[in-house]
C-alpha cells in the first residue's frame, strides 16, 4: 500500500527514515558493471530494445513544425529501409507542438509526450503550471513530463513539492505522468533518493533524471539510486514505477550501460519501454549505425541516417 | 663514479585524436631493428581503435578544409620545423629501422623534411594546377575546384619507414583530407616520432591519425569501414591489394594503388584524393 500522505511532518519523517546511500559504493557498482561486455546477437537485441526505448525528444527554441514532423516520420520508422527495426516509444516536444505530432502520428503506436509545467525551470505559479498540462493533453498528449520546483526542494519545502506532483497526477488522469528530478541540480545522491520518494509518493508513473538542460545531465550512478528508489517503492508500497534517463546519453554503449544496469538493480520486469525509456535525440543515430554494424560487419557512415 | 640510473623506457603509442592512447586492446609488440635486435614496445592498435580513429579524422575534416590554405601550409611548414630540431633522433630510428647508416639515414631524414616543405608549399597552389575555369556557351563563368575526398584511410609502405610515410601521408593533408594513417607494421618508430611532433605543429586533433599493428589484419578493417572515402594500399602487395580495393568498392571509396602505375609521381599522389566540385556564376553587366 502506498502511504497516505497527509502532512509535511509525517512526510519529512518518512524521508528520514530512507537510509543514506553509499555514494562510493554506487560509483564502485556502476563501474563494474559498466565493464560487461554485451556482444554479437545479445547487444543486436539489446539495440532493438534501447530503440523501442526511446523518448526521441526535441526541445528547441528553434522547433519548427517541420522539424517536428520529421521527427514524428523518424519515431515511426526510424531505418526507413527495414521494417523489422522497432518504432520508438514516444516523441516528446513542448506543449504548443504537441497538436501537430499528434496529427502527423495519427493512429500509429508511438505515443506523444510533452513537457509541461514551466519547463525546464519549473518557476511558475501552480497555476501556470496546471495550465501547462491541460493544454498538452487537450492537444493530444498521452504523456507529460513535468518538472519539480527544485528551488523548493532544496530550501526544504518538501511539502509544495510534494502537493505540485499530486496536482499535475490529478490533472493529468489517465496520461502517464514522468517527474523530472532534474538530479544535476539536488547536488547528492541522498537528495536523489529522498525526490524519488516524494515523485512516487505524489503519484508519478515514471522518474525522469534531467531536462537536459544543465551541465550536468542523467549519469549511472544517478540512474543506480533512482532504480534502488523504484526497487524499494515497489517492494514498500507496491506500484512499479518506470524510470527515465535523459540527457547527454548519445552512443549505443551508453545506452547498453543503462540496460544493463536496470537488469542488474530491478531486473528483467523494467527492461520493457513501459518501465524505462531513454530521452535522447541522438542517441537514436547512433543505435541504427550500430544496429547495421552488426549486421554488415563493417562501420558504417554517420549520413547513412538523417540528421533531426 | 657515475651514478647509477634507471632507464626511461618509451612505448611508442597511437595517435587518435590529438591524444597517445594505448592501444584499446591493452596489447603491445615488440619491434626490433633491421638487425634484429629489441628496439621498442609498441601498442597494438586493434579495429577499436581504427574506429575511434575514423571517427576523431571525420569530426576534424571539416575544420581542416575550412581553415585557409595558406594556414594549412603554415601547419604543415612548421611540421617540418619540428620534424628538422629532432632531425637526430628521427635519424637514428631510420637507421636502426631500416639496417642502414648513419650517413644514409640523415640523407633520409634531410629528403623526408624536403618533402614536407614541398608538400606545405602545394596547399595553396593546388587548386590552380587540379582547377580551373571552363569554356561554357552562355554567358557564365564556369570554375572547376578541387576539394578533398574526406577521410582517407593510409596503409603505409612497409620499407621506408620515414621517406614513405610522409609523402602517403602529406599528400592527402595538403589537399584537405584528414588521414587514419597504418604505420609500416615492422618499422613504425620514425612514423610515431612524426605523429609526436604534431602535437606541437598547430595540427588540430583528428587530422592526423596513427594507428601501428599488424597491416593485414587492420587494412581490412580500414578498406571496409563505410565512413573512409579514400583509400591508400601502398602498403599492400597487389595480390592483397585487389581483395582490400573490393573491400572499399562496397562504400564507393576512392582507391590509390601506387603498384598499377608506371611512375608513382607525387602530383598523383596530390591528386589522388581530390574531387572536382563545378560551380557556375553569372557574368555581370
Amino acid at each position: 500500500m502506498v502511504p497516505t500522505i497527509e502532512s509535511e511532518a509525517q512526510l519529512r519523517a518518512l524521508l528520514t527514515s530512507l537510509s543514506g546511500v553509499d555514494a562510493v559504493g554506487a560509483e564502485a557498482r556502476v563501474a563494474k558493471l559498466s565493464t560487461r561486455s554485451i556482444k554479437k546477437s545479445t547487444k543486436l537485441a539489446a539495440i532493438e530494445m534501447a530503440i523501442s526505448m526511446v523518448d526521441l525528444t526535441t526541445l528547441e527554441g528553434a522547433d519548427t513544425p517541420g522539424r517536428v514532423t520529421s521527427l514524428c516520420t523518424k519515431a515511426m520508422r526510424p531505418d526507413p529501409r527495414d521494417l523489422t527495426v522497432p518504432s520508438v516509444a514516444a516523441v516528446c516536444v513542448y506543449p504548443d507542438l504537441v497538436a501537430h505530432a499528434r496529427s502527423v502520428l495519427g493512429s500509429s503506436p508511438v505515443a506523444v509526450a510533452s513537457v509541461a509545467t514551466s519547463f525546464p525551470s519549473g518557476r511558475a505559479s501552480l497555476q501556470v503550471k496546471l495550465m501547462d498540462v491541460r493544454e498538452a493533453l487537450s492537444a493530444g498528449a498521452d504523456e507529460i513530463d513535468m518538472v519539480i520546483d527544485r528551488g523548493a526542494f532544496l530550501s526544504g519545502r518538501i511539502g509544495q513539492v510534494f502537493d505540485e506532483v499530486v496536482a499535475v497526477k490529478e490533472a493529468c488522469g489517465d496520461a502517464h505522468l514522468k517527474v523530472i528530478l532534474e538530479t544535476g541540480e539536488l547536488v547528492t545522491y541522498d537528495n536523489v533518493r529522498r525526490a524519488s520518494w516524494i515523485a512516487m509518493l505524489g503519484g508519478a508513473d515514471f522518474i525522469k533524471t534531467s531536462t537536459g538542460k544543465v551541465t550536468v545531465n542523467a549519469t549511472l550512478p544517478v540512474a543506480l539510486v533512482m532504480l534502488e528508489a523504484v526497487r524499494d517503492f515497489a517492494e514498500t508500497a507496491g506500484p512499479t514505477v518506470g524510470v527515465k534517463v535523459a540527457g547527454g546519453i548519445r552512443t549505443t554503449k551508453d545506452a547498453i550501460r543503462y540496460l544493463v544496469l536496470v537488469n542488474e538493480t530491478v531486473g528483467s520486469t523494467w527492461l520493457t519501454p513501459n518501465l524505462f525509456r531513454f530521452g535522447a535525440s541522438s542517441l537514436l543515430n547512433d543505435l541504427l549505425m550500430q544496429r547495421l554494424k552488426q549486421q554488415r560487419g563493417a562501420y558504417v557512415r554517420a549520413d547513412e541516417f538523417s540528421v533531426d | 663514479m657515475s651514478e647509477a640510473r634507471l632507464d626511461v623506457r618509451k612505448t611508442y603509442k597511437l595517435l587518435i585524436n590529438g591524444a597517445f592512447p594505448r592501444s584499446e586492446s591493452g596489447r603491445s609488440y615488440e619491434v626490433t631493428s633491421a638487425k634484429g635486435a629489441f628496439l621498442a614496445n609498441v601498442a597494438q592498435g586493434s579495429r577499436k581503435d581504427l574506429r575511434d580513429a575514423v571517427t576523431a579524422a571525420r569530426g576534424a575534416q571539416v575544420k581542416w578544409w575550412n581553415s585557409t590554405a595558406y594556414n594549412r601550409g603554415q601547419v604543415i611548414y612548421r611540421l617540418a620545423e619540428m620534424a628538422e630540431s629532432r632531425r637526430d633522433e628521427l635519424a637514428e630510428h631510420v637507421a636502426l629501422c631500416e639496417g642502414v647508416n648513419a650517413r644514409t639515414s640523415q640523407k633520409t631524414v634531410s629528403a623526408s623534411i624536403d618533402r614536407m616543405v614541398w608538400y606545405a608549399g602545394w596547399t595553396d597552389k593546388i587548386a590552380q594546377v587540379l582547377g580551373g575555369t571552363n569554356p561554357v556557351a552562355g554567358p557564365f563563368f564556369n570554375f572547376s575546384i578541387p576539394v578533398p575526398s574526406g577521410v582517407v584511410g593510409v596503409v603505409c609502405v612497409q620499407e621506408s619507414s620515414l621517406e614513405g610515410f610522409v609523402d602517403a601521408v602529406l599528400a592527402p593533408l595538403c589537399v584537405g583530407n584528414t588521414v587514419v594513417a597504418l604505420a609500416s607494421e615492422r618499422r613504425p618508430t620514425p612514423a610515431v616520432l612524426l605523429g609526436e611532433m604534431t602535437s606541437s605543429s598547430d595540427f588540430p586533433a583528428g587530422v592526423l591519425n596513427i594507428v601501428t599493428g599488424p597491416s593485414d589484419e587492420l587494412a581490412s578493417v580500414l578498406a571496409s569501414h563505410e565512413d573512409v572515402d579514400g583509400l591508400d594500399l601502398s602498403g599492400v602487395t597487389s595480390v592483397d591489394a585487389d581483395g582490400l580495393a573490393a573491400l572499399g568498392a562496397s562504400s564507393i571509396k576512392r582507391v590509390y594503388r601506387p603498384h598499377e602505375m608506371e611512375s608513382d609521381s607525387s602530383l598523383r599522389r596530390l591528386r589522388a584524393f581530390v574531387e572536382t566540385s563545378t560551380v557556375w556564376h553569372t557574368i555581370g553587366q
